[in-house]
């Protein structure tokens, strides 16, 4: 039997790709729903910090409200504003969410779970699709018609192109140090030094950290949808699942930067120690950890107060051990060892991304806002001239390292506080200068005697 | 102030800073920081403001009017419901003012509990400016612990009088209610917890280089400026001007206890910051030495049933939370006052708005709506 050309370029496609397309549903799938529950945890640990419970009605503690969530947008009205650009309206949100999706698809969450194959240009790609999101929310502010959404557009606009730069230069940092784009690669240089690079630039991780979170909107810089001040930013016009998906497209994005931060400084799936062989008792700690998650719901269990958080609890910590043992099980049985890394290689890539996330969190509960040109000049003044004195500071110990045959730590340590010195010398010039043009540019004078 | 807008038109037409139009705002009245209903129209040159306008009435309730006719008495609970975010002082100043009208005097132990009262509302009021101050400019977190601080203070008048906001507590002529037993203790440990309390805002916002960037310089307002527009209360105390009522035209019992006045020296946003924490710490010693000693003696002066004063006027005012909430009341000699003028701090200080707001940015303009801590159930009436 022969089939026609066509089904069968089809089938062959199939056949080479079918890894991907299946990771892809996958992720399609399931990012909402981490996103809906990331969205939950920033709800519970915001209460948990202001003295309240957060959420407790839908569900035990809460733990359905993101479906409850998704529900209500989804039959919300959809209202599009009479003088809305319709099409670019309904686009703008799509496109966001799709940029932050198609990003993850390059990420690495283990050394075997990616989804695109590993391609050469990896972080790259991952860099340059999450900043394609930014379209989404200038052509959203845009399309809306509403002045509030004008100038939360134009906001992320200058602020999403100002901390590109220092993220991308920050990023080159550890580049330099991996000498290669290649995700799989960064963490095997990673391993191959012994050491996270965290370690030997921790400046370019403190700027790629602040980039980031300027990058995502989140607080202190979430200028562009700042509620007190301009409602809700671009989202405005915004209502319904319209909303949502520009919603679902931050909080990706948010799980998109904590990827690339731990791949490139946290030394992505690795344990603590990956080759020092006398701590090889830390590759227990994923299947106690869990487990012991799944002890503190037996011990909780006995405290609820309904018969079904009960039943709940005890269902929670039976999957809790039931997960334990499948990460215990490639530890004592030799034939089926291969899957270890990376079964726990994805344990601890996604434990440093929710450590990642949680400072997000931490920080965005704790701070004020900043206005919008202290954002400005902190990320030209100060964070950018920075980012470009590290990557040189990086080049030199390098050097240092290959052709004087230095210690790397002495050089790391070195170049590291020259950046600091730098870093400090940047923010004492930004003082003086802010201190010196703090007064309001047009102070009209004005007779207030005149009425 | 209401033709500001006009005004800018004329003289600075496409005189932008990139040559752009204008760009015309509306902030309000359903603005998340606008604090109410105020309306705000922002005129904008990129995101400086250029002009702003006022718009205010949308909470206008006719208060005023409203006490032609009610008695004395049935007036009272109405000024609860001006600041209702402090309504215990607006009380006060009312009884306070239609005793002088009467030529009585509450007895020494009302007084003591009224002065208590008072300041423990100007900590939950100065609490509720703070939250929503922090709020404004971005931070979360300090709105919940004010309101865990106001609420103990809540739970002390609701067990006093029963009602929690809008508590009419105090009654022509002295108090209505004796203070419940275990008054003294319930005040002596929320100033006990307060002390400690106060120290989490202070390690939240007060060193914090954020908060400090966008509060210090923004919103000045002169001493000069502030006594020209009538500006009272912090406001006017951060601006270097140590006026206070409470120790200017003592009332109440307040010159029996020791208190600072805590001024500032720039009259910017971060200052008024200052004053208004450090008068939370002096509204907890004035509560603690009061508590000390609550003299022995009736709570109710010898008023009748029947409020008739003899035909003339008076005014009387008093520092309440937010300034100098004043009242001036005429009588014909009936049992209904013939005129009632109130002089609320809020719709008075809120008139520096244009002045502190022009030349900062859009971020800032809340900022200042925030540091003027008005209520526009008091703005509007």
């Amino acid at each position: 039997m022969t089939l026609p050309p066509s089904l069968e370029a089809i089938l062959t496609f199939l056949q080479n790709w079918w890894v991907e397309i299946v990771c892809g549903v996958v992720i399609v799938a399931v990012v909402p729903l981490i996103a809906g529950y990331v969205v939950l945890v920033e709800r519970k640990l915001m209460a948990d910090m202001q003295a309240r419970l957060g959420p407790m009605r839908v569900g035990p503690h809460g733990l359905l409200q993101p479906i409850a969530d998704a529900l209500k947008l989804l039959i919300k009205e959809d209202l599009i504003p009479d003088n809305a650009d319709k099409l670019i309206f309904w686009l703008a949100p799509v496109i966001s969410m799709v940029a932050a999706m198609t990003s993850m698809g390059a990420i690495a969450f283990g050394p075997t779970f990616q989804v695109a194959r590993d391609i050469n240009i990896g972080i790259l790609f991952v860099i340059g699709v999450s900043s394609l999101g930014l379209l989404g929310i200038i052509l959203g502010g845009w399309a809306s018609n509403s002045h509030y959404s004008i100038i939360g557009a134009i906001r992320s606009t200058a602020q999403l192109v100002s901390y590109e730069t220092a993220a991308g230069l920050a990023i080159v940092g550890a580049l330099l140090l991996a000498g290669t784009l290649r995700i799989r690669a960064i963490v095997d240089a990673q391993q191959q030094l012994g050491v996270w690079f965290i370690f030997l630039t921790p400046v370019a991780f403190f700027i790629y950290l602040v980039a980031s979170i300027a990058e995502t909107n989140r607080a202190p810089f979430d200028l562009p949808e700042a509620e007190s001040e301009l409602v809700a930013g671009y989202m405005t016009e915004y209502s319904g699942f319209r909303w949502a998906l520009y919603f679902l497209g931050e909080y990706a994005n948010m799980i998109v930067v904590g990827s690339v931060a731990t791949t490139l400084f946290l030394g992505g799936w690795l344990r603590p120690f990956p080759n020092v062989h006398w701590l090889d008792w830390l590759d227990f700690l994923p299947p106690l950890i869990i487990a012991a998650v799944g002890v503190y719901c037996v011990y909780r269990a006995g405290k609820q107060p309904a018969e079904i958080q009960i039943w709940f609890m005890w269902a929670v910590a039976l999957t809790c051990f039931a997960v334990a043992v499948i990460f215990a099980v490639p530890l004592f049985v030799t034939s089926l060892k291969f899957i270890l890394p990376g079964l726990h290689g994805a344990f601890w890539f996604l434990l440093k991304v929710s450590g990642y996330i949680y400072l997000f969190m931490w920080l965005r509960f704790t701070l004020p806002r900043y206005r919008f040109d202290q954002l400005m000049h902190l990320g030209w003044y100060i964070l950018i001239p920075l980012a470009i004195v590290n990557v040189l500071a990086i080049g030199v110990a390098m050097i240092l390292e290959s052709e004087f045959s230095w210690n790397r730590w002495f050089a790391a340590l070195l170049t590291s506080l020259f950046t600091l010195g730098v870093a400090a010398f940047l923010v004492n010039l930004y003082d003086k200068r802010t201190a010196a043009a703090s007064a309001p540019a047009t102070a009209a004078a004005r007779d207030p005697y005149a009425g | 102030m209401g033709n500001a807008l006009q005004q800018e038109d004329t003289t600075k037409k496409n005189s932008t800073l990139l040559g752009a139009d204008e760009l015309v705002i509306n902030m309000g009245p359903q603005h998340p920081s606008t604090h109410g209903v105020l309306r705000v129209k922002l005129k904008l040159d990129g995101e400086r403001v250029r002009a702003t306008e006022c718009v205010i009435g949308y909470l206008h309730r006719g208060v005023e009017k409203i006490a032609e006719h009610r008695t004395y008495q049935q007036f009272a609970p109405y000024v609860d419901r001006m600041d209702y975010v402090a309504a215990v002082s607006n009380g006060l100043g009312y009884c306070e003012t239609v005793e002088k009208l009467l030529s009585v005097e509450a007895p020494p132990r009302a007084r003591v509990i009224r002065t208590i009262l008072t300041e423990l509302q100007r900590i939950a009021s100065h609490l509720v400016w703070l939250g929503t101050h922090a709020l404004d400019i971005g931070a979360l977190t300090p709105l919940f612990y004010c309101f865990r601080e106001r609420e103990e203070i809540l739970k002390i008048f609701e067990k006093y009088c029963g009602a929690r906001l809008t508590t009419h507590a105090f009654r022509i002529g002295g108090l209505q209610y004796e203070a419940y037993d275990g008054f003294e203790k319930d005040v002596e440990r929320f100033c006990k917890n307060f002390e400690r309390r106060i120290q989490d805002y202070v390690d939240l916002l007060t060193g914090n280089s954020i908060w400090i960037g966008r509060t210090r310089n923004v919103g000045v307002l002169s001493a000069a400026d502030c006594i020209a527009l009538g500006a009272s209360g912090p406001v006017l105390r951060a601006s270097g001007v140590k006026w206070d009522l409470r120790k200017a035209q003592p009332y109440a019992a307040y010159e029996q206890y020791q208190f600072d006045i805590p001024t500032g020296t720039n009259g910017d946003t971060y200052d008024r910051y200052m004053v208004r924490m450090e008068e939370m710490r002096q509204s907890r010693l004035i509560c603690l030495q009061a508590i000390e000693k609550i003299p022995e003696g009736p709570i109710l002066g010898k008023v009748g049933k029947v409020l008739k004063p003899a035909a003339g006027e008076v005014y009387h005012s008093i520092e309440a939370p937010k300034g100098i909430l004043g009242y001036y009341i005429v009588s014909d000699g009936t049992t209904q006052p013939y005129r009632v003028r109130i002089r609320p701090p809020s719709f008075v200080n809120l008139q520096a708005l244009d002045k502190m707001v022009r030349g900062h940015l859009v971020a800032d303009v809340v900022a200042i709506i925030g540091t003027l801590d008005i209520v526009l159930g008091e703005v509007d009436r």
